[in-house]
This record gives C-alpha cells, structure tokens and sequence, in this order.
C-alpha cells in the first residue's frame, strides 16, 4: 500500500509492522452538488491510536469523517471518487453492504443525541435490530456497552428511566455505549465534546484514550487542545484538502506548512 | 385627536373583539347544556327512538361511535402511510408538490360534495347501499387530507439527530422509521387524528347522503345495514319535531355529542401538551 500521504517527523516511528493501517484514502474527491467537499484527500489511518481531524469550521473534517461509514450518502446530492479502504476492502465498490459497514463502525454525534426511549433501550436497539441477542445475553451486552463508557455504575439502577434526564455529559456517553453495542472495531467521534462542560468534557476525553485500546478511534475537533490532549496522529485540514499530518507531537511542535502554524499559534481559525 | 388618545381607542376596540371572541363559543356550550340537560335520562341514553321525536337515542350514539371507528380504521393507516412516504421517501418534485398541493387544498373541502361523490360512488356505483360501510368510507374521505397533513408535521418535527443515530447503527431507512421515527411522531399523529375523528363524529351533509336516514332504531349488526348517527338525529328533529319534548330531545342528544366531540378535543390536547413536551431535547 503506498503511503501518499504526507508525514513529517520521524516516519520510523510508525513502522508498518507495529501499526497496520485501519482506513486508507486514496485519491478521494467528494462533493455536495457543485461544490467540492473533500479534495484528492490521501491519508491512512492505524489501528488503536486515536487520530484527529482539525482545521477551521467549513474545511471539511467532518464530511471526512463521516466517508468513513458512507453517512454521507443520506445527502442527495453528494457525489464521490476514489476510494477507502478499511482492511484493505474498498467501501465505495458498488456491492457494498453500507448497512453492514455501518454495523463495524460506530459513530458519536456533535450533539448528544440518544433516542427518547429508556437508556437500556438506547443501548439495545442496535443489538435488537441485528438480533444479536435477547434476554440475558441482551442484559449483558447492554452492561458491557455501559461499562465500556464508564457509566454503568451511574445508571445501573435506573437503566429503565429515560435517557433524557441524565446530565448532557452522560447522555453523550450513553451515545458512546451505544455505539459500543454492536462491537464495531472503528469509532467515529463528530467534535463530541462541543456541547459539553469543561468537566464532561474531561471524562470524554479520558474515555477515547481508554477506546483506543480496544478500537480504531477517529476524532474531528476544532479544539486545539483536545486534539493534543487525547489524539496520537493529527491531521490539519483546510478548504477540503489536508495540508499536514503527521504524529500529533510532531504537527503541534514543529509544523511544516505555514497554515499549520498560522492555525496552531491561532493566527486564524 | 392626540396620538394616546388614539392608542387608547384602539386598544378599546381590541378588547370587544377579543371579548366576543372569546365568549361567543363557551355562550353556545353553555345554552347547549341547559336546554340538553333535561332530556338526559338512563331512558334517553339506553332507549331507542320511537314515534319519530320520543325515546331515546342509543342506536344514534352507537352508530356515530361506529361510523367514527370505521373512518378512523380507513382513514388514519392510508394518511399515516402517505405521510411516511411524502415526509421520508419522496424527492422533491412534481408529483410529489402535486399530491402536497391536494392535501393542502382539500382539507375543508365542502363536505357535501363528498357526500355526493360517496352517495354516487359507494352507495350506487359499488353497490354498497346507504349503509355503515358507505358512510365511513366516506367519512374517511373528509378525514384522509387532516391526517396526512398532521402525520407529516408530526414526522418532520422529530430531530433528525435520531434518524442519523440511528442509520449509523446500521439500519435501513425502514428500519429507522418504524422503530425511531413513529414511536417519536405517534403522539403528533395521535393528536391530528383525534382532530379528524372530531370532525367526523360532527359531520352531518356525508351521513346524511351515505349512512342512512338518521332516526333507525336499531344498532347497524351488519356493515351493510343503513345506520342513524346523532348529527342527522339532530337535524331531523330540530327541524321536523313537533313538541316541546322533541326539541328537547335534540339538545340532549346535541350535549351528548358535544361531549363525545370534547372528549376528543380534550385527550387530543392532552397527548399533544403532554407527550410532545417529551420529545424536545
């Protein structure tokens, strides 16, 4: 697989022996109508390492993401080209299954957004819709997801109460379990933390350093800090295309390109 | 006149409007109860109508509440399915901004037309006789544009933040209609079909032409048996009753379907105030 994209720092460091790359780019244009999204974006996301996708509102990091599991192809009008693979099988051949993709990849919105049911029925529902199990086996997998999120010791007794009435912080964890229920092995994180408070954000943030261990993670931030607190590998992105990526250190402490810098040292953004 | 004179007289004015408005409907449920009140009796209500203006009117209570429950069992699957299918899977085109154009339009339109169309189509053309079917069928006619237009709302109004999720979970469109999307909606759809049940128990011109002669003294055993509902029952005996007793027959059976009619009006409300406070985030 050849590596186009740019990496900068000391490349060794990520030897393709240790880090296997997850998601692979290539060549890939995207648009919604006439308007060029996402520009002949080239970049190969590892396994268990959290990647981030930074860059002033509008540059596309978000439709970048969301390629990733096709969450575009809701929008009528969006057209792509070129390819992504994950594990070396290409999403955008014709045949695939996006309904299956979407069960091997789980997404966590902007804003918390947990269906107005129970929050066992929130982590249910992707396991019942893949009847994946029921009963016991259900109880489980809803505990597993809760405990995967760290908030199954805040909710255990009232797993049956509404989602609604838990505190944002916890309603976006209970978005994470229940992306956690159907045991995908990619986690998508759409700018998390935006809606939260300082103190939930802190919680999160420690929770995608723990998902790292167990799952590909693949976060979109426009918070500096957040992407140099959690993410190993970042990824500047302006007007559709992505100006530098490499390690986050490297990005953060010695830029290559002067948009990093401008945008790092808040020049703009 | 100096400008706060001006101010002043407008606001006068204002507030005869606002106060006729406000008083002309509770005047008219007010005079309806105390004329109505007097006819009702154990005997009213379980009886049935004999002598043209005496008895009672428990085959008109039972035929409204038949009449109703079988629009509502045609009316409310077919609207609530072409609001799926206008809110969810249309694309915006011609078509689909025609048949929206035609619900817009056709909700309210006079009824007595529908009736004439039901008269000449059910009763006549399909051989339905006047009869329960016929009346209800028609009746679902009236009701069919209010409920797609009060699914549709209901529909739209649910975040699209749910669908998202719940498409990234891996489900079909279907999928996340049926077990996100109308869960969410159901209150909204639940209200607008009560609204149009209330319409329909109220409907006169449409039973008048399709169901029967109104003053039948059994309950329909058969969907084909012609039927009697209050709103005719009223008709007839307000404008054909020849004693003080029969007119007041129809103010009591006027009461009872003003109350059937609010009890409607009334849970309606409820689920709306109720349910849908539930549904924003």
């Amino acid at each position: 697989m050849s590596n186009t994209y740019m990496i900068n720092g000391d490349a060794a460091a990520f030897s393709p022996r240790l880090a296997l790359d997850k998601v692979v780019f290539k060549g890939f244009n995207l648009w919604y109508g006439d308007n060029h999204v996402l520009k002949d974006i080239d970049i190969a996301i590892k396994s268990n390492v959290v990647t981030a996708f930074m860059g002033p509102s509008g540059c596309g990091k978000s439709t970048l993401l969301r390629s990733i599991d096709r969450m575009n192809d809701i929008i009528p009008s969006c057209k792509t080209e070129g390819d992504v693979y994950i594990d070396g099988r290409n999403i955008y051949e014709p045949d695939e299954d996006v309904y299956e993709l979407r069960k091997t990849v789980g997404m966590v919105f902007q804003k918390p957004n947990p269906f107005p049911m129970s929050i066992y029925d929130n982590i249910a529902y992707g396991p019942r819709l893949h009847k994946m199990a029921s009963g016991e086996g259900l109880d489980k997998i809803v505990e597993e997801s809760l405990r995967g999120a760290v908030l199954w010791d805040e909710v255990k007794d009232r797993l049956q109460e509404n989602a609604f009435g838990l505190s944002g912080g916890q309603q976006q964890r209970v978005c994470i379990a229940r992306a956690l229920s159907i045991n995908p092995d990619i986690i998508l994180m759409d700018e998390p933390c935006s809606a939260l408070d300082p103190i939930a954000t802190i919680k999160i943030e420690a929770l995608m350093r723990e998902l790292k261990d167990k799952y590909t993670v693949v976060l979109v931030t426009h918070n500096l800090q957040q992407a140099a607190r959690v993410s190993e590998m970042t990824a500047f992105m302006y007007i559709g295309e992505i100006i530098e990526f490499g390690a986050t250190s490297d990005v953060f402490e010695n830029p290559q390109n002067e948009l990093t810098e401008n945008y790092i040292t808040g020049r703009f953004g | 006149m100096k400008e706060a004179q001006k101010e002043k007289a407008v606001r006068g004015l204002l507030y005869v409007t606002v106060g006729l408005s406000i008083v002309i409907l509770p005047i008219i449920v007010v005079w309806v109860i105390a004329n109505g009140v007097g006819a009702i009796s154990l005997g009213f209500l379980t009886g049935r109508p004999y002598r043209f203006e005496y008895g009672g009117i428990f085959p008109q209570i039972m035929g409204s509440i038949y009449l109703v429950s079988l629009c509502t069992l045609f009316g409310a699957p077919l609207g609530i399915a072409s609001a799926i299918y206008l809110s969810e899977y249309a694309s915006d085109n011609v078509v689909t901004r025609t048949v929206r154009f035609f619900t817009e339009t056709l909700a309210g339109m006079p009824s007595i037309v529908i009736g004439l169309f039901g008269l000449e189509f059910l009763v006549y053309y399909l051989k339905l006789k006047t009869s329960l079917l016929a009346g209800a069928i028609s009746l679902s006619f009236m009701m069919l544009p209010w409920t797609i237009r009060a699914s549709e709302e209901a529909i739209n109004v649910v975040p699209k933040e749910y669908r998202e999720a719940s498409l990234a979970m891996g489900a079909t469109k279907w999928q996340t209609i049926l077990r996100v999307v109308l869960p969410a909606a159901i209150p909204g759809i639940m209200t607008g079909v009560l609204l149009g049940m209330g319409k329909a128990i109220g409907e006169t011109a449409v039973v008048w032409l399709t169901a029967g002669s109104g003053l039948e003294a059994f309950v329909p055993r058969t969907l084909k048996s012609p039927t009697g509902s209050l709103p005719m029952y009223i008709y007839l005996i307000a404008t054909q009753g020849h004693t003080a007793e029969g007119l007041q027959n129809a103010f009591g059976a006027s009461l009872v379907l003003l109350v059937m009619f609010l009890a409607m009006s009334v849970s309606a409300l409820f689920i709306r105030n109720h349910y849908l406070r539930r549904l924003g985030s």
